[in-house]
């Protein structure tokens, strides 16, 4: 028996191109599912960054698009412009959108373009070997931390951070990998939010055990660390 | 403001004349982030969107912001555009490279201003490298430059054709005296350019779009394909001008606003049965050095004009390698304007001195 996978999967790019227990897969596997669900696969535009995002390219039989490091927010907010009855999905890291991308972020959210941001947060530069991030939490170890060894400041909280600046109806929530009814419910409920007009945020917690250096118990718990961290929820 | 047989005659300013071809050749979204001395252009297209709901504006939050927006509603399938200058241009590039990457339509104009840095507002030609070779790649990109406000017209109009047939970033590059200038300009009654046509949603076939590959051999493969492509489309769309050249004795090779002055000097030397000539590349990208090698061909010198230290000169002198015994001189300012009496003195003096 096959394993069960999304219609909109391009079969030809599989397996794809991300490491053994990364959390984009899965991630991306259950967007997949939800895209097939409300049968959206061909009236949407699926945009990336840089970063591991951009190993998606393609991942789905959907129209796709790349951008630069930060940059996907932008260039989604001009995609909806020219094609407002597409869904637009901009997908992208921690590094891209809390970092170089932020003021990108802030934009597209103080003005209410009705796009979808999906925002896998690893904790860290994953695709150049795992530095640090606004999202690595105080005691983290990476490669670029102060004095070598571990970050020393709070991290970033980003659909805390962009709530204040979003419109009322904007919807913005925190899910995890580890979770993917939570997952594909939220990742439905932001398109139905650009849907109706509105800027829609899913941060999703995810697992990188190559640059965590992990194993699979260590990868649970480094999750179940994070969530204490990284409230889970939708962000009101 | 009177009727003509062609179209009409207005007396504008250079960015209104933008905003006014923009218009002509169908442009239909502005992404754009304030900077002198473009700035007219992005507050007259703001104007023209508040009466007409088809026009999509948006002032972005910086020129990456404008320039990633802009491709997005390129690859919707809208004829977009933006305008920027100096350290703004040097910050839209980011997003040009991507257009040479995935082959996404990209019109800019450039009020070129002094550098480097934040340099003057005024006007220079020092952004003539970064526009023509400005990515980390090979540069396909087109680079048109106007002498006049007539031209500037024209080859806005034609940026659009351009960038829409082959799926090519273009630039127009202007300058602040372009830019702020005021004169009397024919506006066409309608301007026919290739129409504008969805690359992603295009209702036929799923596109997966990248800029980013994992193999040597697999991008080398890409980039000879591109060169390919490009070597053919710059043969269709070479443009220069070469005035009085068969029988010319000294060449001044001038481009843009310096290009205007040239010709002035030119035709006014010619008055007095002086052999000048001006050789003027239209297109800076494609460079024209067939047709720049046949405009010396009875020269024993040149005269390079150019509002920037050897940027358009060095150009210029690879183009006409080989050629023996043609001198070569320059007139170099960075950051400030030619006259063209100083042009004239320059060319008296290689004459009388041959």
């Amino acid at each position: 028996m096959e394993p069960r996978m999304p219609k909109c999967y391009k079969k030809e790019s599989k397996p794809s191109s991300f490491c053994p227990g990364c959390g984009h897969s899965l991630t991306l596997k259950n967007l997949g599912f939800v895209m097939d669900e409300m049968k959206i696969a061909d009236s949407t535009v699926f945009a990336t960054d840089i970063g591991c995002s951009l190993l998606a390219w393609d991942f789905f039989d959907v129209d796709t698009v790349q951008a630069h490091h930060g940059r996907v927010t932008a260039m989604a907010a001009g995609l909806k412009r020219a094609l407002p009855k597409s869904v637009v999905l901009a997908y992208m890291g921690d590094g891209g959108g809390y970092a170089i991308g932020l003021h990108h972020l802030i934009g597209a959210a103080r003005r209410n373009d009705p796009i979808t941001v999906i925002l896998v947060n690893n904790t860290l530069y994953a695709m150049t070997g795992g530095q640090m991030a606004p999202t690595t939490f105080k005691g983290e170890n990476t490669s670029s931390s102060p004095e070598g060894a571990f970050a020393d400041e709070e991290p970033l909280l980003g659909p805390e951070f962009l709530r204040p600046v979003c419109h009322k109806e904007a919807f913005l929530a925190r899910t995890s990998v580890d979770n993917p009814f939570e997952l594909k419910k939220y990742l439905k409920e932001a398109i139905e939010t650009q849907k109706k007009g509105n800027f829609s945020f899913v941060e999703v917690l995810s697992y990188c055990p190559v640059n965590w250096k992990t194993d699979a118990r260590g990868t649970m718990d480094f999750m179940d660390h994070l969530k204490e961290i990284y409230k889970i929820g939708v962000i009101e | 403001m009177f009727s003509h047989a062609e179209g009409k005659i207005e007396l504008l300013t250079g960015n209104e004349i933008v905003v006014r071809a923009a218009l002509a050749a169908g442009a239909n979204a502005f992404f754009g982030y304030p900077i002198t001395p473009t700035t007219e252009i992005l507050q007259g297209w703001a104007q023209e969107a508040k009466d007409n709901k088809g026009l999509i504006y948006l002032q972005t939050e910086d020129e990456p912001a404008a320039g990633f927006g802009l491709l997005g509603a390129a690859l919707g399938g809208k004829k977009a555009w933006t305008t920027t200058a100096g350290a703004g241009h040097l910050l839209m590039q980011d997003a040009v490279v991507v257009a040479e990457a995935m082959r996404i339509p990209f019109v800019a104009y450039i009020g070129q201003r002094g550098g480097p840095s934040t340099g003057t507002v005024i006007y220079s030609q020092q952004e003539l490298s970064i526009a023509r070779d400005g990515g980390n790649g090979e540069g396909f990109r087109m680079v048109l430059g106007p002498s006049n406000l007539q031209e500037l017209y024209e080859l806005m109009i034609k940026s659009f054709d351009i960038a829409w047939r082959y799926r090519l970033p273009v630039f127009v590059l202007g300058d602040g005296y372009l830019s702020k200038m005021t004169g009397e300009v024919e506006l066409k009654k309608s301007a026919t350019t290739c129409p504008a046509k969805p690359i992603v949603q295009n209702g036929k076939k799923v596109v997966n779009l990248r800029n980013c590959y994992s193999l040597e051999d697999e991008i080398a493969t890409v980039i000879k394909e591109e060169l390919k492509d490009f070597g053919k489309i710059a043969k269709e769309i070479e443009m220069s001008e070469a005035l009085n050249c068969s029988d010319a004795e000294v060449v001044v090779f001038a481009w843009g606003t310096v290009g205007s002055a040239a010709r002035e000097a030119v035709r006014k030397l010619r008055k007095e049965g002086k052999k000048v000539g001006l050789f003027r590349p239209i297109t800076l990208k494609p460079f024209g050095a067939t047709r720049a090698k046949q405009a010396v061909r009875k020269a024993h010198s040149i005269l390079i004009a150019e509002s920037a230290f050897g940027k358009f000169g060095r150009l210029v002198t690879e183009s006409l390698f080989g050629l023996e015994g043609l001198k070569v001189e320059r007139l170099y300012k960075p950051a400030e304007g030619i006259l063209s009496e100083e042009i004239e003195d320059r060319l008296r003096g290689m004459l009388d001195g041959a």
